[in-house]
Order: C-alpha cells, then structure tokens, then sequence
C-alpha cells in the first residue's frame, strides 16, 4: 500500500487530486448555481426547493460532508504545492516579463484559492449555519442584500472564483493527461464559457435581489 | 539603417556560489547589429579584460543553438525577446540605440549560481540519470524495418528530441518547475518502440527524481513552451502525465 502514498504525495500525484477535486467542484458550482437561479422565482419556489433539499436528510449530510472532505484535500494539497514553488526560486528575477504563456488567471491561482476559502466559510456562517428555524431562507438572502456593501462582496468574490476556473477548467484536463490538437482549443473554450457562466450567474443574484 | 548600437548593461555579478551578488551598469559602444548577443559580451569582455577587470562568465560552447549550453534572463525574458531563439543565435539587430538591458542568470533553487552568469544544470543531468534512456546490448545495427515506426510518432519523438537541455523552460516557470524538461525526455523515449520495456521504470524514476532535486510543480502556465528556444509543446507535459498514471496504476513497477 506504501505505494498509493508514494503516488499521491509525487508532484503528478498531487497535481492529480488538485484537478480530480478541481473538477468535482466545477459540477458542485454547476449544481448550486442550477438551485440558485430559483430565487428569481421569488420566495415561494425559492423556499420549496431548500425544503425538498433538506428533505434529503442523511443523503444531504453525506454530500456535503464530501464537499468538505474535497475541500479539504484541494486546499492542503493547493498550499503545500503552492509553498513548495514559492521555494523552488529563493532567489527572484530583478525583471521579469510575460512570453505570452500565463493568463490573469494561472498567474493567480493560490491567490484567488485562498480569497475563495475565506469567501467559502463567509458564506457558510451567512446562509448555512444560520438560525432558519423563523425566516424562510430567501427572506435570509433577500435581507442580506439589501445591504450594499454585501451585494459588492458576493458579486467581487464571483469574479474571483471565475478567474480560478477559468485556468482551473482547462489546466484539470491537462493534468490528466487530456492534451489533444482537436479537442484542448474545444475544452479551453468551454472553460471559459464556463466561468463566465459561474461568474455573470451568480454574481446577478445579488443585484437582482438589491434591486427587488 | 543604423549598423551599429550603443547600449547600458546590467549584468549580475557574483564570485562564487557561496558569495553574494549584485548588479554592475556596463556602457557598450558601437555594436553591430550583425553581432550575436554573446559576441556582444565577447566585445565587453575584451574592454573588461584591458581594464584588468574580471571578464564576465558566462557558458557557451556550440555557439549555433544545438548544444544547449548558454542562456541568461534578457529583461525578464530567458534566451532574450526572439521567439525559438537561443541566446547566441539572438542577434543584436533585435535590440536599439540606447536599450537598457538587465541580464541575469537561470533562477532556480535547483540551479545554484557558479559564478556570474553560470549556473549549475547538472539537475537536468540526474533526472536523465533517472530513466532517461533505454537499455540494449550494442553491436552490429537491427535491420532497419524490423521496427515498423509510425511517421506520425516518429515527427512527435523528434519533435520531443528537440530539447537542448539549457533550461529556460526552469527560468520561465514562475514555479520553478522542470516539467517541460522531464515530459520531453521521457516522451522521445515513450513514443518509439524501443522506449516502450522501460517506460513505466522510467516516468516513476524520472519523476521522482525531478520532485527530489527541490524544482517546483507544473501549473499548466505554459510560460515554458512559449520560451523554449526548441517550442517544445506542453503536450508532452500531458504526456508525461499519461504515462506517470500508467505507470503507478497499471504497471508492477512501485
Ligand atoms: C469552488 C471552489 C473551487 C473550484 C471550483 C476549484 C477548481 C480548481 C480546478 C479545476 C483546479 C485545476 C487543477 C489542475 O490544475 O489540475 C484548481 C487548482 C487550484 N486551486 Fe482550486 N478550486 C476551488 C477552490 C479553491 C480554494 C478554496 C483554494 C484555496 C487554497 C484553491 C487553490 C487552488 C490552487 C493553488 C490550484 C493550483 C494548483 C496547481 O496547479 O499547482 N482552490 N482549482
Ligand atoms: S552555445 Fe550552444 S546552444 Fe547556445
């Protein structure tokens, strides 16, 4: 069994769990954004689904226990790799320039990373550990952004997490091995499209919600 | 057309590996755009020389960009602005009158300064050590189409084979890493039948090799294949990665 340890603690082996995790994240965004986009139904439909959600029960548990379990191997695994390439050049070029190779989102990676963590657990204190048990949850979020400061927050912290899927997107099949003349340019493109997607999705809400 | 250049360098100075360096301003005058950028510091040199100063070192050996030896960040760019260049087929007319360039060398953890603008590859050289070749009995040459190869595979190997060794793809790397590097030699092996036998053994030894010398891990940032003097393609980093999950998962090798 030493050897799966070996495997996993590699550089590739790392890399591998950064884009499985990477990628299960990318059908977690697809899924909440999908549950989400339910509050411009107004309160009602809103409140029907967080009823039918936690209806699930231990199902939900186990899912979301996942999450965290996910969450956690990406974000060690993403700052172990990150503090090991800050090493990797003690010494820093005087100049350094751009060949066209990095994007505002691979030069950003643990950066956004850790602005997404802290926006994570913002956001679970918010609306997840929360006292629901009075207010129907949309009346939660409808509260919350009333307040502007909030509304610029939450749409800021959806442009970050689009920077990183932006790269993150394209780079998980890449680190499996998926480089191919025909289908990367397709896969880049739908990564892309992708974050916008995250990003305009989610970071409406806030607005239409302010606005209402 | 002006024929000749004037410029200011700033070139990183250091003694030795243990001492600590530091940047010197150069004027040089009158150089011709015809010069490469080494015969540029041949020329500084010289001057250095007559004033009984210490020349500024730097490596070099084929001079035509297939040896793989020189190399130094030009202005934040390694092997300089020209795209597939080395640094001594960089010619001077790339530059003009009055430039103000910064020079330093490869920056790396795994690549200690030796002096001036020399670094310490022999890294690249362990990690080659660590599979980087494949194991038959010489003697007289197999007859030649007893290994039908396809031409496809053959151009990607040869393609892959490009790679000079000089380590830009280090320099470039904001991670410092030597993936570019590690997937080029282990894909020229991988993609002919000989290579096959030992290509599990050698994506693990590589690898693990590499992770040991202290470079840094791939990103996919791709700063790598855009400095590569030989436009090695990331599509050996794929690769690499293709064959290093065959290798751990599929294979007995441990
Ligand atoms: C919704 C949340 C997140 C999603 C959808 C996501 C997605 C991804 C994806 C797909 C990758 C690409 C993996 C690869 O290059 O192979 C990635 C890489 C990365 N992620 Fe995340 N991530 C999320 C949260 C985080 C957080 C909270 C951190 C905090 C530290 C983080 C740090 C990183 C880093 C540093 C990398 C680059 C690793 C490397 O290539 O060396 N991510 N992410
Ligand atoms: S000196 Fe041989 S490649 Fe530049």
């Amino acid at each position: 069994m030493a050897w799966v340890l070996k495997f996993f603690v590699s550089s590739v082996g790392r890399k591998l769990l950064m884009a499985g995790t990477g990628l299960c994240f990318v059908l977690f965004l697809t899924t909440h954004l999908a549950g989400n986009l339910l509050l411009y139904r107004g309160g009602d439909v809103f409140n029907a689904y967080a009823a039918r959600l936690h209806s699930l029960g231990p199902l939900l548990t186990i899912f979301e226990l996942g999450l965290l379990a996910l969450a956690l191997v990406h974000v060690v695994f993403g700052l172990w790799l990150f503090y090991e390439n800050d090493r990797a050049r003690p010494v820093k070029y005087a100049v350094k320039k751009s060949g066209g190779g990095q994007t505002w989102g691979s030069a950003t990676m643990p950066y956004t990373g850790v602005l997404m963590l802290a926006f994570v657990i913002y956001h679970l204190i918010r609306f997840h550990f929360v006292d629901k048990t009075n207010i129907p949850i949309y009346e939660i979020v409808k509260a919350a952004f009333q307040n502007s400061f909030e509304v610029a927050l939450y749409v800021a912290a959806m442009g970050v997490v689009a920077l990183h899927v932006s790269h993150g997107f394209w780079s998980a099949f890449q680190t499996l091995g998926a480089h191919h003349t025909k289908y990367t340019p397709i896969i880049k493109a739908a990564g892309l499209i992708f974050s916008m997607v995250v990003g305009i999705g989610f970071g409406f809400i806030p607005i239409y919600m302010r606005l209402l | 057309m002006k024929k000749s250049i004037s410029l200011t360098l700033k070139v990183w100075r250091q003694a030795g590996s243990t001492e600590k360096g530091s940047f010197e301003t150069y004027a040089v005058k009158d150089i011709s755009t015809d010069m490469s950028f080494l015969e540029m510091l041949d020329v500084l040199n010289e001057d250095l020389t007559r004033e009984g100063k210490p020349p500024i070192a730097f490596d070099h050996d084929c001079r035509e960009g297939i040896c793989g030896m020189c190399g130094a960040v030009v202005n934040g760019r390694p092997h300089g602005p020209e795209k597939g260049t080395t640094l001594c087929q960089l010619h001077m007319r790339h530059f003009s009158d009055n430039d103000e360039l910064v020079i330093e060398p490869w920056r790396s953890r795994a690549f200690p300064v030796v002096k001036d603008l020399v670094v310490d590859r022999s890294p690249l050289e362990r990690i080659i050590i660590a599979g980087g070749y494949i194991s038959v009995n010489t003697g007289s040459a197999p007859e030649a189409n007893s290994l039908p190869v396809p031409q496809e595979a053959a151009e990607k190997a040869m393609d892959a084979a490009a790679c000079i060794g000089c380590g830009a793809c280090v320099a470039a790397c904001p991670n410092g890493s030597a993936m570019l590097f590690t997937s080029a030699k282990i894909s020229h092996l991988a993609l002919l039948p000989q290579g096959r036998p030992e290509a599990a053994r050698r994506a693990i030894g590589m690898v693990q090799e590499m992770d040991r010398l202290g470079f840094g891990n791939c990103s996919n940032i791709t700063e790598c294949q855009v400095e590569c003097p030989k436009e090695v393609s990331i599509s050996n980093i794929a690769r690499l990665n293709r064959e290093f999950m065959k290798a751990w998962l599929a294979a007995d090798e441990k």
